[in-house]
């Protein structure tokens, strides 16, 4: 058996008897399929007939790899490897649900075990979620008008979950973030006085960012919605999740690099600051100081940086080097110079 | 560096567009989005050999006269000045100071990304 055949098969054994006990004997699996991106964890892809109605969903799970005598270790973790463990995203997921936020429904969890790494089973939503897509495919013309008030919409639920069944999430305020980024910075032994520049600005400047605290979804952007006709699907990707400021979740999905490339529209590349407040304030009854979410842009502009800054030396001295990284390492550049230019 | 040619600048350009037209097309699905990748990263070391030195001279010299020395070496004199930064020792002339990280930013992104700059950010949208 070649190492690239196991992986497949003990999976799909896995699945069928996990599937069995879930939907009752006759449930079986069907077109089982790894997908590609998400590069620190694994997604698969398969459906499960049952009564002869297919039901399509989605494997995550921290990734693994076969040794030789096919048994399993997990994976080498490098730097990029940060977040929440898979438990504890599938019951954020669900809060979420529970809360009104479009998200994909947890079918069941996969325990840590000798076959298989820890991971969740969720329901696979049909729609677009690569952003380049969303914001030129005819078909969500529609769609586009009401996103920015529905992504506001949903992140004023997500924001209003109670934090005190997650006491494993982080807490990070800004000033925690900043002091980790300037460590991050000592770490890779290399000047960005454009980075340091910009620390010192958010440092000084951190009054702006507001001060509550709430569960964020950190990852807030294009590349981790769907959309479909309707507008906004769901929600994807609660890796990055922590108890920090909900504010950050609204300017993460304006950073530049977030539009692909249509600039001049503020909220990732699709709507309006205001229509994003709109849809916020319905949610919360809040309404966000649109100053507050500059912050948060320059805050996020520079946090993409310091990802790209860690990328590079991932490339460099991690146990994973690829090109990827060490080319989206030199984006760094772009954010930098974004950060400047949004510095007053 | 040996004179002969092709340069590497030359050679460089010859490795870029043989698998720009040649390779290129005969890829599909991630290994042509990997070779995209690839010849992005040639063509940034094509503009930094073209232009490198040069930006390095006027950024030591913008560096050495917000510093106050005469240092050459421009790793230690970003050292230095991120080091200020990190101290909160911006200094008087804050203006001078962002002037010149938005330029050194600025050459930084002609050289990795120059699409990039070409449509700058609305500030007042932001």
């Amino acid at each position: 058996m070649t190492q690239d055949k196991n992986p497949y098969t003990e999976l799909e054994r896995l699945l069928a008897e996990r599937v069995a006990a879930q939907y009752g004997r006759g449930a079986t699996i069907a077109n089982l399929t790894r997908l590609s991106g998400g590069a620190s964890r694994e997604t698969w892809s398969f459906d499960v007939l049952w009564n002869g109605v297919p039901l399509p969903l989605i494997l995550k799970r921290d990734p693994i790899k076969y040794e030789a005598d096919g048994t399993i270790a997990i994976d080498a973790k490098d730097d990029l490897s940060i977040g929440v463990d898979r438990l504890t995203e599938g019951r954020l997921i669900e809060a979420a649900h529970a809360a009104g936020v479009p998200v994909p429904e947890i079918a069941f969890y996969l325990e840590e075990s000798s076959l298989t790494s820890a991971g969740f089973v969720m329901q696979r939503l049909e729609g677009e979620v690569l952003g380049r897509r969303v914001l030129r495919d005819e078909c969500l013309a529609g769609a586009r008008t009401k996103l920015a008030f529905q992504c506001g919409e949903a992140a004023g639920r997500l924001h209003g979950v109670s934090p005190s069944g997650f006491r494993t999430l982080e807490r990070m305020t800004v000033l925690d973030q900043i002091s980790h980024y300037r460590s991050q910075l000592d770490a890779v032994d290399h000047p960005y006085p454009g980075f340091e520049y910009g620390l010192r600005w958010l440092e000084e400047n951190a009054e702006q960012a507001g001060d509550n605290m709430s569960i964020v979804h950190g990852d807030f952007r294009l590349g981790n919605l769907v959309v479909d006709e309707s507008g906004l699907r769901g929600v994807l990707d609660f890796e990055l999740a922590h108890l920090g400021n909900p504010i950050s979740d609204l300017g993460w999905i304006c950073v530049r690099s977030w539009r692909y490339g249509q600039i001049d529209k503020t909220v990732g590349g699709f709507g309006e600051l205001e229509e994003l407040l709109d849809g916020y304030e319905a949610a919360t009854g809040t309404r966000v100081a649109e100053e507050a979410v500059k912050y948060w842009e320059i805050f996020g502009a520079l946090r993409w940086g310091m990802m790209c800054i860690n990328m590079a030396f991932s490339h460099l001295s991690g146990p994973h080097p690829s090109l990827e990284k060490a080319v989206i390492g030199r984006r760094s550049a772009e954010t930098e110079y974004d950060l400047l230019t949004l510095i007053n | 560096m040996p004179n002969d040619r092709p340069s590497p600048k030359e050679l460089l350009e010859a490795v870029r567009d043989h698998l720009q037209n040649h390779v290129g097309p005969e890829l599909k699905g991630q290994a042509a989005f990997h070779l995209r990748v690839a010849v992005n990263a040639i063509a940034i070391v094509e503009r930094t050999l073209e232009d490198g030195a040069t930006l390095n001279d006027s950024e030591t010299a913008r560096l050495q006269s917000l510093l106050g020395t005469n240092e050459t070496d421009l790793d230690q004199l970003n050292r230095a000045l991120a080091v200020k930064l990190r101290e909160g020792a911006i200094g008087e002339d804050r203006q001078a100071l962002l002037n010149h990280l938005r330029q050194t930013a600025e050459e930084k992104l002609g050289l990795s990304n120059p699409n990039y700059l070409k449509r700058p950010l609305d500030k007042s949208k932001g």
